[in-house]
Parts: C-alpha cells; structure tokens; sequence
C-alpha cells in the first residue's frame, strides 16, 4: 500500500467553510468541518440532519448552494476532477453492476481512475484476497448477498488508492462477519495514512474506530470532538450517569439540547 | 370492495396495481403530465383513424369469399403472433417479478386463486394494448360497412385469452425442459423469434417468388388461395367472426376462454412452485468460471466504452430485443442476395429498410445504455468530466450500430455505390435521432428495473418511431430524387423538433 507520509503532516484532508444547501427546507446551513490528513473521523446525527447531503456535496454528487470545499488542499468546486482523483465515495446502497464480475469491476474502476494496469492487477488481487472475495472474482454480482456486494464496492474504492475515502452509512444491512472485514479493512487505510469521513447509525462504530466525532442536526455542527470531550460537552446532562456516559447518552443528550434551543 | 380472500377481491388489488403502472408508463411517473400524455394519446388515435381510413375503406363491404377471408386471416395470425410474443414477455416477468411473492406465498390466502387472477390478467393487457392499434381499422370498417364489424371487438378479446394461454403453456414447457435459469433468456428470445419469423418467413417467401418485400403478397396470391381449404373449414371462423358471423364468434369465443381456462386450471397450482424456484436461480451465481480477466491499459473512455458493451451483451432482454430487429435484416439481405445479379430495382427497396433498422436498433440500445445506469453515482464521483459519461454511451451505442450495417451497407456499395452513399447517410442520421431522442427523455433507472416497470417514455418510444419512419422515406425518395426527398426531411425533422420540444429535459440556453 501506498504511504501518505509524504503528505505534509498538517495539511488538511478536508475544508469545509460555510457550506449551504437548500432543497424545500435548509438542509446544510452554513456548515464549517476540517479533518486532518489520516484522521477517522465519524459524523453523527439524526435522520434527516444533513449528514448524506454534506457527504455528496463533497463527493461531487450535488453542488452546494454556497461555501466552498477543499479536498486535500484541491477546490473541489472550481476543479471536481482533480479532487474525485484523490477520493473515493462509498454509499449505503453497493455502487456495482449486477452483470459484471468483481474482477471485472475492479477493472472498471482502475480504467475510470486511469491507474496503470501492471499497479492495478496486483491491487485488485490483493483486495479481493483480503475481503475474501478471491472464490468469487469470476462470478457476476448479481447472486450476490449484501454483505458481499458493499466488499466489491469497498474493493473498488481501495483499487485506485485513494487519499481520502467518505462512507455513508456503510454497515447498513451488513452481517457481523462482513461488517467485521469491513472495518478492518478501514482502520488498516488509516494506519498507512488514509484518511476516513464517515456517517453511521451505530454509535458503537463510531466510539471505538473513529479519531474524532463530529454531530450534526438542523444542517449545523453543534458538537466535535474525542468522545471525551463530547462527554465533557454534554457533561451536565449527563451528572447523574455513573462510570462515564456513553457516546449513546451523550449524542442523545446533545441532540435533545440543540432540540430544546432551537 | 369484494370479499377478501375471494377471487374478485385479488382482481381488483390486481387491476388497481396494473393501472397504476400503465399510468406511470403513460406519465413516466409524474401525474402532472397526465394531460399532456391524453393528448398525445388522442392525436395518436385521431392520426390512426386516417390511416386506417386510407387503407382499409374500401374492404368494408367485403363478402365472405376465399380472397377475403385469406386476407383477413393472414392479419389475424400476424397480429396474434405478435400478441403471443408479448405476452410471453408479461409471463416471463410474472414469474420471474419478486416483489410481493414472497407476501402471497407466506399468507394464508389460496395462491392458486391469486395465480389464476394473475394469468388471466396477463390476458387482459394484451386486449389493451391492441385495442387501440386496432380500433382505428374496426371503426372505420363499422362506420363504413355496418355494425357486423363489431365482431372484430370479440375476436381481438379471444386473441388475447388464446395468446396468453399459448404464451403461458410455452414458457411452463420451457421451464421443464431448460430450467428455472435458463428459462428466462430462453423465453425472451422464443418471444423474440415466433413475434418476427412469420413476418419475416412471408417476406422471405415472397422476395424468392416474386422479388418483393410486401408481407401480405405471398398470402393474397392466387396460389395461396387455391390451396386454402374450403369455405365451411373451422379455420376461416376467427375472419368469419371479424366479419361478423355470430355463431362464429360465440364459437371462437368459446374455445378461446376454455383453452385459457384449461391453462389455468393446470398452470395455477403449479405458479407458485415454479417462481419460487426462479428465486434460487436469481441468487445462484452465473458467471464465466475460470476465464481470468487481464487488466488492460485503457482511456478512461475506453474502460467506460468497454463496461457498456459488456452489458448491453450481458442484457438478455436487450438481446432478444436485438436478435428480432437483426431477423428484420434478414429479408432485406435476402433481396440484396437476389437482385445482386439482375442489377436494379430493388435497392431502392433496400435504403428504407436498412435506415428503419438502423434508427430502431439504435434507439433500443441507446435507450438501455443511457437510462441504464447501474451505479451512477460511481461514475459521478469519478475523476472524469461529466460529458465523458454520456458520451462514451453514445460511442458505445454508435459502434455496434457500425458494425452490424457496415457489412450490408459494403456489398451494396459493390452493386450500386449511390444507394449505398444514400443508406450509409440515412443509417447516420436515423441512428443519431434516435440516440439524441433517447437522450432527451433520459431518465435514471437501474437496468434489473428496466422490464419490471417500463420506464422508457411514450413519447419517446413514438417519436423514436415516427423518425425512423421519416428517414427512412427520405432515404427512399432521396435515392430516386435528391430534391424530392426534401419533403419528408422535413417532416422528420419536424417530429424530432417536436419530441425535443416535449422532451423534459432542460433546454439549453
């Protein structure tokens, strides 16, 4: 795997400023985030808080309405081609073909990346070796389970190695063995310097992979931090809980906050 | 509302569920444009009526002689053929459509009574879908010729019960003898074949007896007549009831809804048996074994091109769909074949046919490559400028268009280098409409939901036809005269102008 050491250590994998978008109602208003280069930074959030729409805003999927987005230091707004070079977006619902072959997807993706084939075929192997998908490489996707179809489409995000890697909600519907490799497979991108932008539902994942936590409702940032410091954030609410709060009971007590202010 | 549980009470769940996807086909999906879609269909229907006054006026006093009823059942069958294509379509997708089978089969309800209101309700779509091709013809007829043409009405209905029964019987077979995996394509190309070769066996026929490409010529010819069996022969009842023969059209009738009714007493037990088994032949993996595929270093529109081709080849519907319009090439070739050595003529027969083809096969298949999209929001996060997208689809559509028409187009251009020239221009612009057309009324679908609900636009689906249509007499007259052919150009262009005025897509400032 290719090293990000030769990235400068306080370069910014992620800048949002003032980020806006409106549909029938605001659904990202003025939104400010940075994650650093090599961070696993998980965002959380009620349904309906903004979280997907500000993941695809910086996938390149929908354009904001104001504010700007920097991808590892690259405008994404003034040049989308460049900034998609170095990410990779990763949806609740598998991005595969039905009729192709993983290895054939993997092809695919090289090609859509232009990555050199003699760099992309041994990557390919090894990805699909590591997700346990080296049986099924010939087989068309289609008879696949869900668990197996969201391994393809994370051995598609990883073939062309990118810098920054944005999952929404990729643990939905997975089994426990699948979502297991999946995890795996994200911290290892983290260790070799990767950087991770994630949205979940399961608090747990969030507590134990994620460097820092960002949550997210109404379109706004209302809290970021270690899961400590979000404690310490939401502490007063949380006097009564003994042996330290949860990340359950502090996301629940910060959102009812924001709730009861607004 | 009907008893739950009873037979009505699943019709009518069934019939609410079928109107609604005919008015989501009619709409594509937006009630707003239901207005717009009434009076296209009324246009349609009013535009028919000319057409059929044109060709069909002068038969309204027709007298049950041989010649008639030979004329009358040869449409007859070819119309039923094409039903009974259809509607192996519709049991394909029965069988095959998941969605709420699993639902039916785990409630207590018989699912014997919700299978047999399915199939005959497979039936009834059929009717529908006739009815308004033929009612122009038949309402003229009765206009003309008196109210004994209301027979016609029946026969269409017992056309529909006896193409569905027909269509369900073959694809049961089918399902014993290829298995709930293969039984899918197999159908769909079955399909294919029985709606386009007796059309294509006529033409075949009459092109090697008399060198011409009309359908009906082979059957309207004396010879046919002389061989026909005798006026009482139970074969001519189906022509007699269209004429107006009561007892005939009770007695067609009748037959018509017991055979139906036979197909369903023996297929209803068994539907639910035979979809559960295409469950697991859905999830079963197909693949091509141990074939290892090599990276190879490609643009980024070739490895987009690439992906394109290997799902339109992937694409069982698309290519049965494809292997008819091929099967269409046939007669064309076979006349090309013929008329090689005794030089002219017939080439100015082959310029529409070729530029027809080209237009419709270019407009299925760009229809699947462009509204297909699998993943877009893979390619939309791609490192590609966005126009990459669309274009490496149309390049994809473009070339197998090339490659089919290029072998004709270069033994016509051996034999007469002007038709060829003619064609070749033709075969451009039909296909580049379509595909313009096609892009127009793009939407955005998954391609496993492609034959589950139709999504292609009506409009679209007309107008990609009518410009076919429209080249394809330009083409025809261009080749006779250059600037003849400036009338029906400008039709064409007229209702390509009119489809890209309709189309709902933003308008380029």
């Amino acid at each position: 795997m290719q090293n990000f050491a030769s990235l400068a250590p306080d370069l910014f994998a992620l800048e949002i400023s003032g980020l806006v978008k409106r549909f029938d109602r605001l659904a990202v208003d003025h939104l400010d985030l940075t994650v650093r280069a090599g961070e696993f930074y998980a965002l959380l959030g009620p349904n309906g808080a903004g979280k997907t729409t500000t993941l695809r805003m910086i996938a390149g999927l929908l354009r904001p309405d104001a504010g700007t987005i920097r991808v590892a230091g690259v405008d994404a707004l003034a040049d989308p081609v460049a900034a998609k070079h170095v990410m990779a977006w990763i949806s609740d619902e598998p991005m595969i073909y039905d009729k192709l072959t993983p290895q054939e997807y993997l092809e695919f993706i090289a090609g859509l990346w232009d990555i050199a084939p003699e760099l992309a075929a041994p990557r390919a192997h090894e990805l699909l070796h590591w997700l346990d998908l080296l049986p099924h490489a010939h087989e068309r996707c289609e008879g696949f389970s869900k668990g197996m179809q969201q391994k393809v489409a994370l051995a598609g995000a990883l073939v062309h190695e990118p810098q920054v890697i944005i999952l929404d909600e990729p643990l939905t519907g997975l089994d426990a063995g699948s979502a297991r490799q999946v995890k795996n497979v994200l911290r290892e991108r983290v260790r070799s310097g990767g950087t991770i932008i994630m949205t979940t539902h399961i608090l747990e994942v969030a507590e134990r992979m994620a460097d820092r936590i960002g949550v997210i409702a109404h379109g706004k940032l209302i809290a970021e931090g270690t899961l400590e410091e979000l404690r310490q954030q939401a502490g007063d609410k949380n006097a009564g809980v003994v042996g330290g709060a949860s990340l359950e009971d502090t996301f629940l007590a910060l959102v009812t906050e924001q709730a009861e202010a607004a | 509302m009907a008893q739950p549980g009873t037979a009505l009470w699943f019709a009518q769940h069934e019939s609410r569920l079928a109107w609604r996807d005919w008015l989501a086909t009619m709409t594509a999906g937006r009630r707003e444009r239901l207005p717009r879609a009434l009076i296209a269909i009324a246009v349609f229907v009013v535009f028919m009526h000319f057409v059929a006054y044109w060709m069909v006026g002068r038969y309204a006093n027709a007298v049950a002689d041989k010649e008639t009823l030979v004329a009358i059942s040869a449409s007859v069958l070819l119309s039923w053929f094409l039903m009974v294509s259809q509607a192996m379509e519709s049991t394909t997708r029965a069988f095959y459509a998941r969605s709420d089978l699993d639902l039916i089969l785990s409630s207590p309800a018989s699912a014997e009574k919700v299978f047999a209101v399915r199939i005959s309700t497979i039936a009834l779509p059929m009717a529908m879908m006739a009815l308004p091709l033929a009612a122009p013809f038949i309402d003229v007829l009765i206009a003309r010729g008196g109210w004994r043409w209301m027979g016609a009405y029946g026969l269409i209905v017992a056309m529909g019960a006896t193409a569905t029964a027909l269509a369900v019987g073959l694809t049961v077979v089918l399902f014993r003898v290829t298995g709930p995996k293969r039984t899918r394509l197999v159908a769909q190309i079955v399909a294919a074949v029985i709606g386009a070769a007796f059309v294509i066996g006529l033409q075949v026929t009459a092109i090697l007896s008399y060198g011409t490409l009309s359908r009906a010529s082979a059957l309207q010819s004396q010879t046919a007549v002389a061989h026909a069996p005798g006026l009482g022969s139970i074969i001519w009842w189906p022509a007699r009831a269209a004429l107006g023969d009561g007892v005939a059209l009770i007695g067609v009738l009748a037959l018509s809804f017991a055979l139906l009714a036979a197909i369903i007493a023996l297929v209803a037990p068994r539907f639910g048996e035979y979809a559960v088994t295409t469950s697991g032949a859905a999830l079963s993996p197909a693949g091509n074994g141990r074939r290892s595929v090599i990276f190879r270093s490609r643009s980024q529109r070739g490895a987009l091109r690439r992906k394109e081709w290997t799902l339109l080849r992937r694409d069982p519907w698309l290519v049965s769909q494809t292997l008819m319009q091929m099967l269409y090439l046939i007669p064309p070739a076979v006349l090309l074949w013929r008329s090689f050595d005794d030089g002219n003529g017939a080439y100015q027969l082959l310029v529409p046919v070729l530029v027809m083809a080209a237009g419709q096969l270019a407009g299925g298949l760009s229809w699947l490559a462009i509204s297909g999209e699998d993943a877009p929001d893979l390619v939309a996060t791609a490192p590609i400028p966005a126009s990459f997208i669309v274009q490496a689809k149309i390049e994809a559509v473009l070339s197998v268009i090339a490659i089919v028409f290029a072998p004709l187009l270069a033994v016509l251009a051996i034999a007469s280098p002007w038709h060829a020239l003619i064609t070749c221009g033709g075969i451009v612009i039909a296909a580049g409409t379509a595909t313009s057309i096609q892009l127009w009324f793009r939407t955005k679908a998954k391609r496993s939901q492609f034959r589950r609900r139709q999504v292609s636009s009506r409009v679209a689906t007309f107008a990609e036809a009518f410009s076919s249509i429209g080249w394809a007499a330009t083409a025809a007259v261009a080749a006779a005269n250059l600037w003849l052919a400036i009338a029906p150009g400008l039709v064409a262009v007229t209702v390509v102008a009119g489809a890209w005025l309709m189309s709902p897509r933003p308008k380029p400032a």
